[in-house]
Protein backbone atom coordinates (compact mmCIF):
# COMPACT_ATOMS: atom_id res chain seq x y z
CA UNK A 1 0.00 0.00 0.00
CA UNK A 2 1.29 3.42 -1.01
CA UNK A 3 1.39 6.14 2.01
CA UNK A 4 -1.73 7.97 2.57
CA UNK A 5 -2.34 11.14 0.06
CA UNK A 6 -3.05 13.67 2.62
CA UNK A 7 -2.18 12.84 6.69
CA UNK A 8 -5.46 14.36 8.92
CA UNK A 9 -3.85 15.90 12.19
CA UNK A 10 -5.55 16.92 15.21
CA UNK A 11 -4.62 19.79 16.92
CA UNK A 12 -6.02 18.32 20.49
CA UNK A 13 -3.29 15.45 19.97
CA UNK A 14 -0.68 17.85 19.56
CA UNK A 15 1.02 18.26 23.16
CA UNK A 16 -0.35 15.07 24.43
CA UNK A 17 1.23 11.54 23.81
CA UNK A 18 -0.22 9.32 21.54
CA UNK A 19 -1.88 6.39 23.35
CA UNK A 20 -3.37 4.52 20.25
CA UNK A 21 -1.83 5.22 16.59
CA UNK A 22 -2.82 3.85 13.38
CA UNK A 23 -0.64 4.65 10.53
CA UNK A 24 -2.18 3.89 7.17
CA UNK A 25 -4.05 0.83 7.88
CA UNK A 26 -6.27 -1.26 5.51
CA UNK A 27 -8.21 -4.26 5.94
CA UNK A 28 -9.89 -5.95 3.20
CA UNK A 29 -11.72 -8.81 3.77
CA UNK A 30 -12.25 -11.95 1.48
CA UNK A 31 -10.39 -11.24 -2.18
CA UNK A 32 -11.07 -7.82 -3.07
CA UNK A 33 -13.81 -6.18 -0.03
CA UNK A 34 -11.92 -3.39 1.08
CA UNK A 35 -13.29 -2.28 4.01
CA UNK A 36 -10.68 0.26 5.46
CA UNK A 37 -8.25 2.19 3.14
CA UNK A 38 -5.27 3.94 4.90
CA UNK A 39 -7.06 4.76 7.76
CA UNK A 40 -4.26 7.32 9.89
CA UNK A 41 -5.14 8.50 13.10
CA UNK A 42 -4.64 9.45 16.64
CA UNK A 43 -5.32 9.58 19.95
CA UNK A 44 -3.86 11.25 22.55
CA UNK A 45 -3.60 9.73 25.97
CA UNK A 46 -6.43 10.31 27.99
CA UNK A 47 -8.24 11.49 24.89
CA UNK A 48 -12.12 11.14 23.98
CA UNK A 49 -12.34 10.72 20.43
CA UNK A 50 -15.75 9.53 18.78
CA UNK A 51 -15.45 8.09 15.57
CA UNK A 52 -18.40 8.70 13.43
CA UNK A 53 -20.14 6.82 10.18
CA UNK A 54 -23.43 5.84 8.27
CA UNK A 55 -22.97 2.02 7.51
CA UNK A 56 -20.84 0.07 6.26
CA UNK A 57 -17.79 2.47 7.25
CA UNK A 58 -16.01 0.12 8.99
CA UNK A 59 -16.23 1.47 12.54
CA UNK A 60 -16.36 -1.77 13.84
CA UNK A 61 -14.43 -3.20 12.10
CA UNK A 62 -11.38 -0.45 12.79
CA UNK A 63 -11.91 -1.31 16.76
CA UNK A 64 -11.61 -5.01 16.17
CA UNK A 65 -8.28 -4.18 14.49
CA UNK A 66 -6.71 -1.95 17.73
CA UNK A 67 -8.26 -4.51 19.78
CA UNK A 68 -6.50 -7.67 18.29
CA UNK A 69 -9.56 -9.27 17.20
CA UNK A 70 -9.13 -9.46 13.90
CA UNK A 71 -5.17 -8.52 11.57
CA UNK A 72 -4.90 -5.71 9.59
CA UNK A 73 -4.07 -6.16 5.76
CA UNK A 74 -1.77 -3.47 6.08
CA UNK A 75 -0.47 -0.22 7.50
CA UNK A 76 0.37 -0.43 11.50
CA UNK A 77 -1.30 -0.43 14.62
CA UNK A 78 0.31 0.69 17.66
CA UNK A 79 -1.05 0.90 20.83
CA UNK A 80 2.35 2.27 23.02
CA UNK A 81 1.86 -1.00 25.18
CA UNK A 82 -1.22 -0.27 26.93
CA UNK A 83 -3.77 -2.52 27.94
CA UNK A 84 -7.02 -2.22 25.99
CA UNK A 85 -10.77 -3.46 27.04
CA UNK A 86 -13.67 -2.98 24.95
CA UNK A 87 -17.21 -2.61 25.34
CA UNK A 88 -19.79 -3.77 22.82
CA UNK A 89 -23.21 -2.95 21.71
CA UNK A 90 -24.47 -5.87 24.23
CA UNK A 91 -23.31 -6.50 27.29
CA UNK A 92 -21.52 -10.13 26.39
CA UNK A 93 -21.64 -10.69 30.09
CA UNK A 94 -21.48 -14.61 31.09
CA UNK A 95 -25.01 -15.56 31.91
CA UNK A 96 -23.62 -18.44 34.38
CA UNK A 97 -21.72 -16.30 36.60
CA UNK A 98 -22.90 -13.50 38.94
CA UNK A 99 -22.41 -10.02 38.22
CA UNK A 100 -19.45 -9.74 40.68
CA UNK A 101 -18.20 -13.33 39.28
CA UNK A 102 -17.61 -11.66 35.91
CA UNK A 103 -16.05 -8.68 37.39
CA UNK A 104 -13.68 -11.02 39.18
CA UNK A 105 -13.07 -13.28 36.51
CA UNK A 106 -11.36 -10.14 34.67
CA UNK A 107 -9.33 -8.98 37.89
CA UNK A 108 -8.16 -12.72 38.04
CA UNK A 109 -6.79 -12.65 34.29
CA UNK A 110 -5.59 -9.16 34.20
CA UNK A 111 -3.57 -9.11 37.71
CA UNK A 112 -2.34 -12.72 36.71
CA UNK A 113 1.62 -11.28 37.76
CA UNK A 114 0.57 -10.64 40.99
CA UNK A 115 -0.77 -12.92 43.34
CA UNK A 116 -4.61 -11.67 44.50
CA UNK A 117 -7.17 -13.82 46.61
CA UNK A 118 -10.61 -14.59 45.96
CA UNK A 119 -11.21 -12.26 49.09
CA UNK A 120 -9.60 -9.61 47.61
CA UNK A 121 -10.62 -9.84 44.45
CA UNK A 122 -14.43 -10.32 45.62
CA UNK A 123 -13.58 -6.47 47.40
CA UNK A 124 -12.21 -4.89 44.24
CA UNK A 125 -15.15 -5.94 42.50
CA UNK A 126 -17.33 -4.61 44.89
CA UNK A 127 -15.85 -1.53 44.86
CA UNK A 128 -16.23 -1.23 40.64
CA UNK A 129 -19.43 -2.03 40.88
CA UNK A 130 -20.07 1.15 43.54
CA UNK A 131 -18.72 2.85 40.79
CA UNK A 132 -21.20 2.51 37.89
CA UNK A 133 -23.90 2.88 40.66
CA UNK A 134 -24.26 -0.96 41.62
CA UNK A 135 -23.10 -1.64 44.67
CA UNK A 136 -25.19 -4.43 45.91
CA UNK A 137 -26.00 -5.50 42.95
CA UNK A 138 -23.24 -8.13 42.88
CA UNK A 139 -24.93 -11.55 43.81
CA UNK A 140 -27.34 -10.62 41.08
CA UNK A 141 -27.36 -12.72 37.84
CA UNK A 142 -27.08 -10.62 34.44
CA UNK A 143 -30.61 -11.63 33.44
CA UNK A 144 -32.00 -10.27 36.25
CA UNK A 145 -31.18 -6.97 35.61
CA UNK A 146 -32.17 -4.01 33.39
CA UNK A 147 -30.44 -3.40 29.82
CA UNK A 148 -28.98 -0.43 31.05
CA UNK A 149 -27.52 -1.76 34.37
CA UNK A 150 -25.92 -4.51 32.60
CA UNK A 151 -24.41 -2.32 30.21
CA UNK A 152 -22.63 -0.64 33.35
CA UNK A 153 -21.39 -3.97 34.54
CA UNK A 154 -19.88 -4.30 31.12
CA UNK A 155 -18.29 -0.90 31.88
CA UNK A 156 -17.18 -2.08 35.35
CA UNK A 157 -16.02 -5.11 34.03
CA UNK A 158 -14.14 -3.42 31.71
CA UNK A 159 -12.57 -0.66 34.07
CA UNK A 160 -11.60 -4.23 35.78
CA UNK A 161 -9.13 -4.80 33.29
CA UNK A 162 -7.00 -1.81 34.32
CA UNK A 163 -7.05 -0.69 30.66
CA UNK A 164 -5.13 2.36 29.65
CA UNK A 165 -7.60 2.58 26.34
CA UNK A 166 -11.31 1.76 26.09
CA UNK A 167 -12.80 0.95 22.84
CA UNK A 168 -16.09 1.29 22.96
CA UNK A 169 -18.54 -0.57 19.89
CA UNK A 170 -22.13 2.01 19.87
CA UNK A 171 -22.02 0.86 23.44
CA UNK A 172 -25.39 2.71 24.43
CA UNK A 173 -26.78 1.87 21.04
CA UNK A 174 -29.59 -0.49 22.19
CA UNK A 175 -30.33 1.88 25.10
CA UNK A 176 -33.59 4.20 25.53
CA UNK A 177 -32.69 7.70 25.62
CA UNK A 178 -32.88 8.29 29.32
CA UNK A 179 -30.73 5.66 29.96
CA UNK A 180 -28.70 6.36 27.81
CA UNK A 181 -28.62 10.42 28.97
CA UNK A 182 -27.21 8.98 32.41
CA UNK A 183 -24.35 6.73 31.02
CA UNK A 184 -22.81 9.47 28.97
CA UNK A 185 -22.56 11.41 32.23
CA UNK A 186 -21.50 8.55 34.25
CA UNK A 187 -18.60 7.11 31.37
CA UNK A 188 -17.15 10.83 31.50
CA UNK A 189 -17.05 11.24 34.86
CA UNK A 190 -15.43 8.24 35.41
CA UNK A 191 -13.09 8.87 31.96
CA UNK A 192 -12.15 12.02 33.69
CA UNK A 193 -11.11 10.29 37.07
CA UNK A 194 -9.06 7.73 35.24
CA UNK A 195 -7.55 9.46 32.62
CA UNK A 196 -8.81 7.20 30.28
CA UNK A 197 -8.32 6.82 26.40
CA UNK A 198 -11.47 6.20 24.52
CA UNK A 199 -12.18 5.48 21.11
CA UNK A 200 -16.02 5.74 21.18
CA UNK A 201 -18.02 3.99 17.90
CA UNK A 202 -21.36 5.73 17.10
CA UNK A 203 -23.80 6.51 14.11
CA UNK A 204 -25.36 8.66 16.44
CA UNK A 205 -24.08 12.27 15.77
CA UNK A 206 -25.34 14.14 19.09
CA UNK A 207 -24.12 11.63 21.24
CA UNK A 208 -20.49 12.15 19.44
CA UNK A 209 -20.71 15.47 20.20
CA UNK A 210 -21.79 14.81 23.64
CA UNK A 211 -19.17 12.69 24.18
CA UNK A 212 -15.92 13.84 22.27
CA UNK A 213 -13.52 15.90 22.43
CA UNK A 214 -12.82 14.91 18.73
CA UNK A 215 -15.15 13.61 16.10
CA UNK A 216 -13.69 11.51 13.53
CA UNK A 217 -15.80 11.05 10.42
CA UNK A 218 -15.49 8.76 8.57
CA UNK A 219 -16.91 7.96 4.55
CA UNK A 220 -18.45 4.44 3.99
CA UNK A 221 -16.78 1.82 1.46
CA UNK A 222 -14.26 1.56 2.13
CA UNK A 223 -13.64 3.62 5.05
CA UNK A 224 -11.49 6.21 5.10
CA UNK A 225 -10.71 9.42 7.32
CA UNK A 226 -12.89 12.45 5.71
CA UNK A 227 -12.60 14.90 8.26
CA UNK A 228 -12.25 15.60 12.16
CA UNK A 229 -14.03 17.91 14.07
CA UNK A 230 -12.41 18.87 17.76
CA UNK A 231 -15.03 19.73 20.12
CA UNK A 232 -14.18 22.38 22.01
CA UNK A 233 -17.50 23.23 24.17
CA UNK A 234 -17.34 22.96 27.71
CA UNK A 235 -17.92 20.24 30.04
CA UNK A 236 -20.37 18.67 31.17
CA UNK A 237 -22.52 19.16 27.94
CA UNK A 238 -26.06 18.06 27.36
CA UNK A 239 -27.62 16.25 24.17
CA UNK A 240 -30.67 18.70 24.41
CA UNK A 241 -28.55 22.05 24.38
CA UNK A 242 -28.47 24.37 21.47
CA UNK A 243 -24.12 24.41 21.29
CA UNK A 244 -24.39 20.95 20.69
CA UNK A 245 -27.27 20.60 18.36
CA UNK A 246 -25.97 23.17 16.29
CA UNK A 247 -22.35 21.50 16.01
CA UNK A 248 -24.48 18.16 15.58
CA UNK A 249 -26.45 19.65 12.58
CA UNK A 250 -22.99 20.50 10.70
CA UNK A 251 -21.87 17.06 11.21
CA UNK A 252 -24.96 15.47 10.12
CA UNK A 253 -24.68 17.79 7.07
CA UNK A 254 -21.41 16.63 6.29
CA UNK A 255 -21.79 12.73 6.65
CA UNK A 256 -25.03 13.46 4.20
CA UNK A 257 -23.01 14.50 1.58
CA UNK A 258 -20.73 11.17 2.21
CA UNK A 259 -24.24 9.14 2.05
CA UNK A 260 -25.52 11.42 -1.17
CA UNK A 261 -22.40 9.82 -2.83
CA UNK A 262 -23.27 6.07 -2.56
CA UNK A 263 -26.57 7.02 -4.29
CA UNK A 264 -26.57 5.63 -7.98
CA UNK A 265 -26.96 8.19 -10.07
CA UNK A 266 -29.57 6.31 -11.79
CA UNK A 267 -31.93 5.79 -9.43
CA UNK A 268 -33.70 8.73 -6.97
CA UNK A 269 -31.57 10.02 -4.29
CA UNK A 270 -31.80 8.52 -1.24
CA UNK A 271 -35.04 9.40 0.69
CA UNK A 272 -34.44 8.80 4.32
CA UNK A 273 -31.15 10.74 4.26
CA UNK A 274 -28.32 9.89 7.26
CA UNK A 275 -29.12 7.51 9.58
CA UNK A 276 -26.92 9.47 11.82
CA UNK A 277 -29.24 12.97 13.34
CA UNK A 278 -29.56 11.32 16.32
CA UNK B 1 -26.29 17.74 36.99
CA UNK B 2 -24.21 17.16 39.98
CA UNK B 3 -23.16 13.87 40.76
CA UNK B 4 -25.14 12.74 43.40
CA UNK B 5 -27.87 13.83 41.20
CA UNK B 6 -26.85 11.02 38.74
CA UNK B 7 -26.82 8.92 40.89
CA UNK B 8 -30.06 9.42 42.61
CA UNK B 9 -31.56 9.48 39.18
CA UNK B 10 -29.82 5.85 37.83
CA UNK B 11 -30.93 4.74 41.02
CA UNK B 12 -34.64 6.08 40.60
CA UNK B 13 -34.25 4.26 37.02
CA UNK B 14 -32.43 1.36 38.25
CA UNK B 15 -35.76 0.42 40.38
CA UNK B 16 -38.21 1.35 38.00
CA UNK B 17 -36.70 -1.14 35.56
CA UNK B 18 -35.88 -4.35 37.66
CA UNK B 19 -38.67 -7.06 37.07
CA UNK B 20 -40.40 -8.17 40.39
CA UNK B 21 -41.37 -11.97 38.86
CA UNK B 22 -42.37 -13.57 41.84
CA UNK B 23 -41.90 -17.35 41.84
CA UNK B 24 -45.03 -19.43 43.14
CA UNK B 25 -44.88 -21.66 46.16
CA UNK B 26 -43.52 -24.95 46.05
CA UNK B 27 -46.72 -26.92 46.81
CA UNK B 28 -48.66 -24.49 44.13
CA UNK B 29 -46.11 -25.91 41.54
CA UNK B 30 -45.72 -29.15 41.76
CA UNK B 31 -50.04 -29.22 41.69
CA UNK B 32 -49.35 -27.25 38.63
CA UNK B 33 -47.08 -30.56 37.36
CA UNK B 34 -48.65 -32.75 38.62
CA UNK B 35 -52.67 -32.83 38.18
CA UNK B 36 -52.18 -33.71 34.33
CA UNK B 37 -50.05 -36.18 34.58
CA UNK B 38 -52.41 -37.46 36.98
CA UNK B 39 -55.33 -36.93 34.68
CA UNK B 40 -52.98 -38.83 31.88
CA UNK B 41 -52.47 -41.71 33.69
CA UNK B 42 -56.21 -42.78 34.45
CA UNK B 43 -56.78 -42.04 31.19
CA UNK B 44 -54.61 -44.99 30.30
CA UNK B 45 -55.68 -46.87 33.16
CA UNK B 46 -59.43 -46.60 31.80
CA UNK B 47 -58.74 -47.39 28.66
CA UNK B 48 -56.86 -50.01 29.19
CA UNK B 49 -59.86 -51.82 31.61
CA UNK B 50 -62.05 -51.02 28.58
CA UNK B 51 -59.68 -53.27 26.04
CA UNK B 52 -59.74 -55.84 28.93
CA UNK B 53 -63.42 -55.22 29.19
CA UNK B 54 -64.32 -55.85 25.54
CA UNK B 55 -63.03 -59.14 26.04
CA UNK B 56 -60.22 -58.92 22.94
CA UNK B 57 -57.78 -61.28 24.82
CA UNK B 58 -58.62 -63.69 27.81
CA UNK B 59 -57.88 -62.00 30.80
CA UNK B 60 -54.80 -64.77 31.09
CA UNK B 61 -53.22 -63.33 28.56
CA UNK B 62 -54.36 -59.54 29.15
CA UNK B 63 -54.98 -58.93 32.60
CA UNK B 64 -56.90 -55.51 33.63
CA UNK B 65 -55.12 -52.52 36.09
CA UNK B 66 -56.28 -54.16 39.10
CA UNK B 67 -54.95 -57.51 38.80
CA UNK B 68 -51.79 -56.01 37.49
CA UNK B 69 -51.44 -53.08 40.06
CA UNK B 70 -51.90 -56.01 42.68
CA UNK B 71 -49.15 -58.05 41.78
CA UNK B 72 -47.30 -54.86 41.28
CA UNK B 73 -47.95 -54.23 44.71
CA UNK B 74 -47.00 -57.71 46.27
CA UNK B 75 -43.54 -57.24 43.96
CA UNK B 76 -43.35 -53.98 45.87
CA UNK B 77 -43.01 -56.09 49.13
CA UNK B 78 -40.57 -58.71 47.82
CA UNK B 79 -36.69 -58.60 48.83
CA UNK B 80 -36.24 -60.52 45.36
CA UNK B 81 -37.92 -57.30 43.59
CA UNK B 82 -35.22 -54.92 44.92
CA UNK B 83 -32.49 -57.33 44.17
CA UNK B 84 -33.74 -57.31 40.79
CA UNK B 85 -33.86 -53.45 40.54
CA UNK B 86 -30.72 -53.04 42.58
CA UNK B 87 -28.33 -55.34 39.68
CA UNK B 88 -30.30 -53.02 36.58
CA UNK B 89 -29.77 -49.90 38.75
CA UNK B 90 -25.99 -51.18 39.25
CA UNK B 91 -25.41 -51.64 35.40
CA UNK B 92 -27.15 -48.53 34.77
CA UNK B 93 -25.41 -46.27 36.68
CA UNK B 94 -21.93 -47.72 35.74
CA UNK B 95 -22.23 -48.44 32.56
CA UNK B 96 -23.97 -44.19 31.98
CA UNK B 97 -20.76 -43.25 34.26
CA UNK B 98 -18.76 -45.19 31.80
CA UNK B 99 -20.44 -43.62 29.28
CA UNK B 100 -20.47 -40.10 30.10
CA UNK B 101 -16.91 -40.47 30.31
CA UNK B 102 -16.13 -41.64 26.79
CA UNK B 103 -18.55 -38.87 25.44
CA UNK B 104 -16.48 -36.07 27.20
CA UNK B 105 -12.84 -37.53 26.50
CA UNK B 106 -14.23 -37.65 22.75
CA UNK B 107 -16.68 -34.92 22.77
CA UNK B 108 -13.77 -32.67 23.94
CA UNK B 109 -11.20 -34.11 21.37
CA UNK B 110 -13.41 -33.91 18.22
CA UNK B 111 -14.54 -30.21 19.01
CA UNK B 112 -11.25 -28.80 19.63
CA UNK B 113 -9.07 -30.92 17.05
CA UNK B 114 -9.87 -30.05 13.15
CA UNK B 115 -8.98 -33.47 11.49
CA UNK B 116 -10.38 -35.44 14.34
CA UNK B 117 -13.40 -33.42 13.57
CA UNK B 118 -13.40 -33.88 9.66
CA UNK B 119 -12.64 -37.93 10.52
CA UNK B 120 -14.70 -38.65 12.89
CA UNK B 121 -17.93 -36.09 13.39
CA UNK B 122 -20.25 -37.94 10.94
CA UNK B 123 -18.98 -41.46 12.21
CA UNK B 124 -20.23 -40.21 15.82
CA UNK B 125 -23.77 -39.16 14.78
CA UNK B 126 -23.93 -42.37 12.33
CA UNK B 127 -23.49 -44.45 15.42
CA UNK B 128 -26.43 -42.63 17.13
CA UNK B 129 -28.50 -43.90 15.01
CA UNK B 130 -27.51 -47.43 14.83
CA UNK B 131 -29.63 -49.91 17.00
CA UNK B 132 -28.09 -50.80 20.04
CA UNK B 133 -29.41 -54.21 19.74
CA UNK B 134 -27.39 -54.51 16.64
CA UNK B 135 -24.09 -54.48 18.63
CA UNK B 136 -25.39 -57.67 21.03
CA UNK B 137 -24.06 -60.34 18.66
CA UNK B 138 -20.55 -58.98 18.59
CA UNK B 139 -20.58 -58.03 22.31
CA UNK B 140 -21.67 -61.53 23.19
CA UNK B 141 -18.74 -62.45 20.82
CA UNK B 142 -16.46 -60.39 22.55
CA UNK B 143 -17.60 -60.51 26.34
CA UNK B 144 -19.50 -64.12 25.84
CA UNK B 145 -22.68 -63.74 28.03
CA UNK B 146 -20.98 -61.38 31.15
CA UNK B 147 -22.32 -58.51 32.33
CA UNK B 148 -19.42 -56.62 30.11
CA UNK B 149 -21.38 -57.55 27.24
CA UNK B 150 -24.02 -55.44 28.44
CA UNK B 151 -22.20 -52.63 29.76
CA UNK B 152 -20.57 -52.68 26.38
CA UNK B 153 -22.96 -52.18 24.76
CA UNK B 154 -24.93 -49.34 26.84
CA UNK B 155 -21.83 -47.42 26.79
CA UNK B 156 -21.65 -47.32 22.76
CA UNK B 157 -25.46 -46.50 22.71
CA UNK B 158 -25.08 -43.56 25.12
CA UNK B 159 -21.90 -42.04 24.80
CA UNK B 160 -22.48 -40.97 20.54
CA UNK B 161 -25.44 -38.32 22.00
CA UNK B 162 -23.33 -37.29 24.96
CA UNK B 163 -20.57 -37.04 22.93
CA UNK B 164 -22.66 -35.14 20.04
CA UNK B 165 -24.06 -32.72 23.04
CA UNK B 166 -20.59 -31.04 23.92
CA UNK B 167 -19.76 -30.90 20.14
CA UNK B 168 -22.96 -28.77 19.82
CA UNK B 169 -22.65 -27.13 22.58
CA UNK B 170 -19.01 -25.67 21.84
CA UNK B 171 -19.72 -24.94 17.98
CA UNK B 172 -22.62 -22.60 19.01
CA UNK B 173 -21.15 -20.66 21.85
CA UNK B 174 -22.01 -17.31 20.86
CA UNK B 175 -19.15 -15.36 19.12
CA UNK B 176 -19.87 -12.33 21.08
CA UNK B 177 -19.04 -14.33 24.55
CA UNK B 178 -15.59 -15.47 22.56
CA UNK B 179 -14.85 -12.33 21.56
CA UNK B 180 -15.74 -10.54 25.26
CA UNK B 181 -13.26 -13.70 26.48
CA UNK B 182 -10.66 -12.96 24.26
CA UNK B 183 -10.90 -9.31 25.23
CA UNK B 184 -10.31 -10.05 28.28
CA UNK B 185 -7.21 -11.94 27.74
CA UNK B 186 -8.28 -15.34 27.71
CA UNK B 187 -6.80 -17.82 25.51
CA UNK B 188 -6.77 -21.58 24.26
CA UNK B 189 -7.11 -23.82 27.42
CA UNK B 190 -8.26 -20.76 29.74
CA UNK B 191 -11.11 -19.59 26.55
CA UNK B 192 -11.73 -23.17 26.85
CA UNK B 193 -12.38 -23.47 30.82
CA UNK B 194 -13.75 -20.26 31.37
CA UNK B 195 -16.17 -19.43 28.64
CA UNK B 196 -16.47 -22.33 26.08
CA UNK B 197 -17.26 -25.40 28.50
CA UNK B 198 -19.32 -22.83 30.84
CA UNK B 199 -21.05 -21.72 27.00
CA UNK B 200 -21.85 -25.79 26.23
CA UNK B 201 -23.09 -26.80 29.49
CA UNK B 202 -27.21 -26.75 28.58
CA UNK B 203 -26.40 -28.32 25.16
CA UNK B 204 -24.26 -31.04 27.03
CA UNK B 205 -27.14 -31.84 29.50
CA UNK B 206 -29.53 -32.54 26.68
CA UNK B 207 -26.72 -34.87 25.30
CA UNK B 208 -26.74 -36.31 28.76
CA UNK B 209 -31.01 -36.69 28.50
CA UNK B 210 -30.79 -38.37 25.26
CA UNK B 211 -27.94 -40.39 26.41
CA UNK B 212 -29.16 -41.57 29.37
CA UNK B 213 -32.75 -42.43 26.73
CA UNK B 214 -30.34 -44.77 25.28
CA UNK B 215 -28.33 -46.13 28.03
CA UNK B 216 -32.11 -47.44 29.30
CA UNK B 217 -33.21 -48.96 26.33
CA UNK B 218 -29.81 -50.78 25.49
CA UNK B 219 -29.40 -51.87 29.33
CA UNK B 220 -33.22 -53.88 28.91
CA UNK B 221 -31.76 -55.19 25.28
CA UNK B 222 -29.14 -56.65 26.82
CA UNK B 223 -31.10 -57.58 30.03
CA UNK B 224 -33.15 -59.56 27.99
CA UNK B 225 -30.57 -61.37 25.73
CA UNK B 226 -27.74 -61.88 28.13
CA UNK B 227 -29.28 -63.68 30.86
CA UNK B 228 -26.49 -64.44 33.31
CA UNK B 229 -27.89 -67.45 35.67
CA UNK B 230 -28.23 -66.64 39.23
CA UNK B 231 -28.58 -62.80 38.48
CA UNK B 232 -31.46 -61.61 39.33
CA UNK B 233 -32.56 -58.02 37.31
CA UNK B 234 -35.47 -56.24 35.74
CA UNK B 235 -34.31 -57.44 32.19
CA UNK B 236 -34.41 -60.96 33.74
CA UNK B 237 -37.67 -60.86 35.40
CA UNK B 238 -39.30 -59.60 31.95
CA UNK B 239 -38.08 -62.93 30.75
CA UNK B 240 -39.34 -65.31 33.54
CA UNK B 241 -42.48 -63.55 33.03
CA UNK B 242 -43.11 -64.82 29.68
CA UNK B 243 -41.22 -68.15 29.60
CA UNK B 244 -43.98 -68.75 32.47
CA UNK B 245 -46.98 -66.91 30.78
CA UNK B 246 -47.16 -64.53 33.83
CA UNK B 247 -49.09 -62.05 31.92
CA UNK B 248 -49.90 -59.72 35.33
CA UNK B 249 -45.74 -60.33 36.56
CA UNK B 250 -44.90 -59.32 33.13
CA UNK B 251 -46.80 -56.02 32.93
CA UNK B 252 -46.00 -55.29 36.44
CA UNK B 253 -42.34 -55.34 35.57
CA UNK B 254 -43.01 -53.31 31.79
CA UNK B 255 -44.65 -50.65 34.44
CA UNK B 256 -40.96 -50.70 37.06
CA UNK B 257 -39.11 -50.35 33.38
CA UNK B 258 -41.62 -47.05 32.46
CA UNK B 259 -41.48 -45.23 35.70
CA UNK B 260 -37.76 -45.92 36.65
CA UNK B 261 -37.03 -44.66 33.11
CA UNK B 262 -39.59 -41.63 33.21
CA UNK B 263 -38.32 -40.13 37.05
CA UNK B 264 -34.57 -40.31 35.32
CA UNK B 265 -35.45 -38.27 32.61
CA UNK B 266 -37.23 -35.70 35.46
CA UNK B 267 -34.11 -35.48 37.04
CA UNK B 268 -32.78 -34.11 34.02
CA UNK B 269 -35.51 -31.87 32.94
CA UNK B 270 -35.22 -30.60 36.93
CA UNK B 271 -31.55 -29.74 36.20
CA UNK B 272 -31.83 -28.15 32.74
CA UNK B 273 -35.09 -25.95 34.10
CA UNK B 274 -32.61 -25.50 37.31
CA UNK B 275 -30.08 -24.06 34.61
CA UNK B 276 -32.15 -21.85 32.58
CA UNK B 277 -33.37 -20.01 35.56
CA UNK B 278 -30.04 -19.68 36.81
CA UNK B 279 -29.42 -17.99 33.08
CA UNK B 280 -32.44 -16.31 32.46
CA UNK B 281 -32.88 -18.30 29.54
CA UNK B 282 -36.59 -19.37 30.56
CA UNK B 283 -37.64 -15.85 30.06
CA UNK B 284 -40.54 -14.74 27.90
CA UNK B 285 -38.40 -12.29 24.58
CA UNK B 286 -38.55 -8.51 26.08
Amino acid sequence: MTAPTKELRSSRTDGHEPAVRLDAVSKVYGRDLLALDRVTLTAGRGEFVCLLGASGCGKSTLLNLVAGLDHATAGEIDTKGGRIAMMFQEPALFPWLTVSANIELALRVTGKGKSTTKKERRARAAELLEIVHLGGFGAKRPHELSGGMRQRVALARALAQEADVLLMDEPFGALDAMTRDLLHDELERIWRERELTVLFVTHNVREAVRLGDRVVLLSSRPGTVIQEFPITLDRPRRTDSGEVAGLAATITDRLRQEVLRHAKPARRPVATGARGDG
Amino acid sequence: MTTTEISQSIAGLDALELSTRERRGLASRIWSRAWPMISAIVLVLAVWEVVVLSGWRPEYVLPGPITVLGELGDRLGDGEFYNAVFTTMRRAIVGFALAVLVGLVVGAAVSRVRPLRAAFGSLITGLQTMPSIAWFPLAILLFKLSESAILFVVVLGAAPSIANGLIAGVDYTPPILLRAGHILGLRRLALYRHVILPASLPSFLSGLKQGWAFAWRSLMAGELLVIIAHQTSIGEQLDNARELSDAPGLLATMIVILVIGIVVDMCFGAADNALRRRWGLDQPVG
